[in-house]
């Protein structure tokens, strides 16, 4: 069919000044090939586009190869590490846009190139395949299915039910082994997520500088300060539970717990030295260590999640994901006047866990 | 065959022979080489995620070579001299020795990181596109299902990966990891100890994590590509509601050249892409991190885009935890770990079998629907959009109260009823727009297309002359296929019994989901007016009818 007859038969009347509606490229399209003995343009419709296009195609080539030749002589050229004496950030910063923008280049080219090869230099070819059922043919599938049934009839699995049992019997603890071969990945948890490190007499030392701290040593009320176990710098399976923070208050800030029985005290929680007031620096809600602190509202943040706790009244949760205050750790001096813990923290740091209760 | 083919040179065609001797290829090849691939813009969404995941598996392999997944401690002594003297692990040095002292191997890292933030935005793009158009319906459901795991096997994959530089950030997100994993009933505390070898940190963790990231998951992954592949191959692409296009056809460029072609030009734009970006744009620069200590963390700590929704999760949530019997349940840590990803994932996964129980639709659809003519996948595509979007943008919930000065509990607060209200919003507003569309469509097909030309007729009266559809704009305006209606919810048939399919509250539900989504707007295919020019109809008045489900088969 010509396009002429297509346009006559099924095309719209036009309105003039309206464009076509059947676009030119549909037209000159030709005809679909059915068979192999079908003729296939192997040439663009328009030459005259074509040799333009195989001019800016071929240039594109040509900057990849340059810029391919580029990538050689930066890389060979530009040195990175630390014997090129000059600075080695400046170094690599260097050979990465050396070689990042003539990769770059290289690749973009190559492909701006192709686009421009297959989208001009190529007639615009369009086929129709037609879609067969998914489905198989009735007789195909009663074929199978005969064809199951019999190669399962000789198995004789249907008919021999002691020994189908036998063999699923056969295989069960078999399947579990893969599981049981995992079983040394790691230890149990046991216990081991209610304790840390910390026991009685165990100095507070400071993070980084290992430096035991006197209560004297922190004077200005509001500030806060990392401290570790003494003995575990070098230890971060003991530090990721045993971080405190130590925060120091100014005199009546800090509301240190009671317990009143009708009119009479009965215990004050003595678990400060001179209003420093030491909590577990990782985070209830999933473990972070809370590392911010906001001396004029006394507001413990988390930077992950921003549960936030309330330093002043025993680290309770105001708000945020977190459920619980941050465990205290209760503080004393030895004998030389440095801070101790007077005993482990006496719930579980961290996140919460099932077997926490 | 042309006249004008080329000649195969006797050396390739000696190498066919060989092969054709012992595969029996040149039937089945031949075949591969005419398979037809329509061509349209979001059909080369997927593409992306697959060149992305051959740019990482090379660029993998380089990092693979210099890469030390060990977390054994030393003290460092290298190029990056503002770390001199600290102590790190291997891991953290090897990835310091690959940015500073190999060439081209910042570049590489730099590259493997953005190809896999992008294999990941291709992959959404790419799920999205499906889901819009309604690709994933019989017989694709399958290939749907592949790529929702292939998603989540690409989450994980990132997560591990980003973490194996053992920098202060990723080890910060794997704590965060180990603390989500206590939070699990029953077996959290034992996974997070089998998985860590101990208590966190230890030292196993890093080996682990790349063994499963540079083998188990790529191996995952590439099989599922494959089969991915295979099935799209073996099913034949759709296509979109063009004109020529059937159920029964597929109408494109053969594999052979054209498909071969623009997929190499494709694949050096995006690699091409991503060396530029990587070349200029900065991603994870681990060494201004540090190295990982338990004890230190930094503000505006966010993860790589597609965790993102985890992060928003965990801080959007209030503390709720339950203790009873001695046990915990950490609702405030498990909440936002499987639900907002469940809800996702597993309404992605059976929306497919919803949607066809629902209509009751149960042909094969190889014609894509326009997003517009079907209003409640739509609607439900942009609410899962909003739900998804709200807890990523709280994710970052830290920097916006940076950025614009506004309070972080405000930005929360915010956050917490945008979550259920922006996509109850978002479903009802994208409902009317797609029929508003369908508005527009139908009068398009009963008026046609309006010219600016106004003519006023011998009586006085005033038209405004409008030109019929042209084929290729008819064959897309008139795509629209509606499924048949269900009986209504507590329909009776004329004895007083309700139908079969409507009973009991399951045929009840299923009556209301069908009425939603046969909601349609018909166009009035009779118009009255001034038809001399106009082949199709021209109505004055309203063109349009909104009908329910239960008024009979629509095909506008």
């Amino acid at each position: 069919m010509s396009p002429e007859d297509n346009e006559e038969l099924a095309g719209p009347r036009r309105v003039i000044g309206t464009p076509s509606s059947a676009p030119a490229a549909l037209d000159a399209k030709p005809p679909v090939p059915q068979e192999a003995e079908d003729y296939v343009p192997t040439d663009p419709a328009d030459m005259g586009r074509a040799k333009v296009a195989e001019r800016l195609a071929a240039v594109c080539f040509l900057i990849a190869f340059v810029a391919g030749i580029c990538f050689i002589v930066a890389y060979i050229g530009l040195e990175v590490g630390p014997n090129n004496g000059g600075n080695s950030v400046v170094a690599a910063m260097r050979s990465n846009y050396a070689l990042g923008s003539s990769l770059g280049l290289a690749l973009l080219a190559l492909g701006t190139g192709s686009i421009i090869w297959v989208r001009h230099l190529t007639p615009n070819i369009e086929i129709e395949e037609h879609r067969h059922d998914l489905k198989s043919a009735p007789q195909d599938r009663a074929g199978f299915q005969r064809d199951f049934a019999t190669g399962t009839a000789i198995t004789q699995v249907t008919k021999r039910p002691l020994l189908r049992r036998t063999m699923m019997i056969a295989t069960a603890p078999l399947a579990l082994a893969p599981l049981l071969l995992l079983r040394d990945l790691g230890p149990l948890p046991g216990k081991s997520l209610r304790y840390t490190v910390w026991k009685k007499g165990t100095r507070a030392v400071t993070l980084g500088g290992n430096r035991p701290l006197r209560p004297a040593d922190m004077t200005a009320p509001g500030s806060m300060i990392t401290v570790i176990p003494e003995g575990y710098q070098d230890d971060p399976d003991a530090l990721a539970k045993a971080g405190v923070i130590l925060i120091k208050f100014a005199p009546g800030e800090l509301h240190i717990p009671t317990n009143y029985d009708g009119g009479t005290l009965v215990s004050t929680m003595n678990w400060t030295v001179d209003n420093i007031v030491a909590y577990s620096k990782i985070c209830t809600h999933v473990g972070c260590p809370v590392a911010l602190y906001e001396q004029t509202t006394h507001h413990i943040l988390c930077p992950c999640h921003q549960s936030t706790f309330d330093a002043a009244n025993g680290a309770n949760v105001i708000f945020g994901p977190a459920a619980r205050a941050l465990p205290q750790l209760p503080l004393t001096t030895d004998a030389e006047g440095y801070l101790v813990a007077s005993s482990d923290f006496t719930q579980p740091v961290g996140p919460s866990f099932w077997e926490r209760g | 065959m042309s006249d004008d083919a080329v000649k195969i040179p006797g050396a390739l065609s000696g190498v066919g022979g060989w092969l054709d001797d012992r595969f029996h290829g040149a039937r089945g090849v031949r075949v591969l080489m005419k398979k037809v691939f329509p061509d349209h813009w979001s059909f080369m969404l997927g593409e992306i995620a697959l060149w992305s995941f051959v740019i990482l598996l090379l660029t993998g392999t380089f990092l693979a070579l210099f890469f030390v997944p060990s977390t054994t401690d030393i003290v460092y002594h290298g190029s990056y001299t503002k770390l001199n003297g600290i102590h790190m692990s291997e891991a953290y040095a090897s990835t310091l020795r690959i940015s500073f002292d190999i060439r081209g191997g910042l570049l590489i890292r730099q590259i493997h990181h953005w190809a896999a933030n992008l294999f990941m935005v291709a992959i959404c793009a790419h799920m999205l596109r499906v889901f819009f158009t309604g690709a994933y319906r019989k017989p694709r459901e399958v290939n749907w299902l592949i790529g929702i795991v292939l998603f989540t096997l690409g989450m994980l994959e990132g997560l591990f990966g980003y973490s194996l530089p053992d920098d202060q950030l990723s080890g910060a997100g794997l704590r965060i990891f180990e603390g989500v994993l206590q939070g699990i009933p029953i077996v959290g505390t034992y996974l997070a100890y089998f998985l860590f070898g101990g208590a966190f940190p230890g030292s196993a963790i890093v080996p682990r994590m790349y063994i499963i990231h540079v083998l188990l998951i790529p191996g995952l992954i590439l099989a599922l590509i494959s089969a991915h592949l295979f099935i799209m191959f073996h099913q034949k692409h759709t296509q979109m509601p063009l004109h020529g296009n059937t159920e029964k056809n597929v109408v494109g460029q053969p594999f052979w050249p054209y498909f071969m072609l623009k997929g190499q030009a494709w694949f050096f734009f995006i690699f091409g892409a991503l060396v530029v970006l990587s070349t200029f744009a900065q991603i994870n620069p681990v060494w201004l991190y540090g190295p990982y200590t338990p004890l230190a963390i930094s503000s505006a700590s966010q993860p790589d885009w597609y965790m993102g929704l985890l992060e928003g999760a965990l801080r959007i949530m209030p503390a709720w935890e339950i203790n009873f019997l001695g046990h915990t349940l950490s609702l405030s840590v498990l909440i936002p770990f499987a639900v907002p990803l469940g809800l996702i994932f597993t309404g992605a996964a059976l929306w497919p079998f919803f949607e066809a129980w629902a209509t009751g639709d149960k042909a094969e659809h190889h014609v894509n629907d326009r997003p517009r003519n079907a209003p409640v996948r739509t609607g439900i595509g942009v609410a899962a959009i909003s739900f998804y979007g709200v807890l990523w943008a709280e994710g970052a919930n830290d920097v916006f109260a940076d950025k614009l000065q506004i309070p972080l509990y405000t930005i929360t607060w915010i956050a917490r009823f945008a979550v259920f209200l922006v996509p109850i919003g978002a479903y009802f507003v994208t409902k009317r727009i797609c029929l508003g569309l369908q508005r527009k469509d139908a009068e398009l097909l009963t008026h046609g297309v309006e010219i600016g030309v106004i003519r006023q007729l011998p009586h006085g009266e005033f038209i405004e002359e409008a030109r019929r559809l042209t084929d290729e704009e008819h064959a897309v305006v008139a795509s629209k296929r509606i499924p048949a209606a269900l009986p209504g919810p507590g329909k009776l048939d004329p004895n007083g019994i309700p139908e079969p399919a409507g009973r009991g509250p399951v045929g009840w539900a299923r009556g209301v989901a069908n009425r939603a989504f046969t909601e349609s707007i018909v166009p009035d295919g009779h118009g009255n007016g001034h038809g001399e020019h106009n082949g199709h109809a021209v109505a004055d008045g309203e063109h349009a009818a909104i009908t329910g489900g239960d008024s009979g088969d629509h095909h506008g």
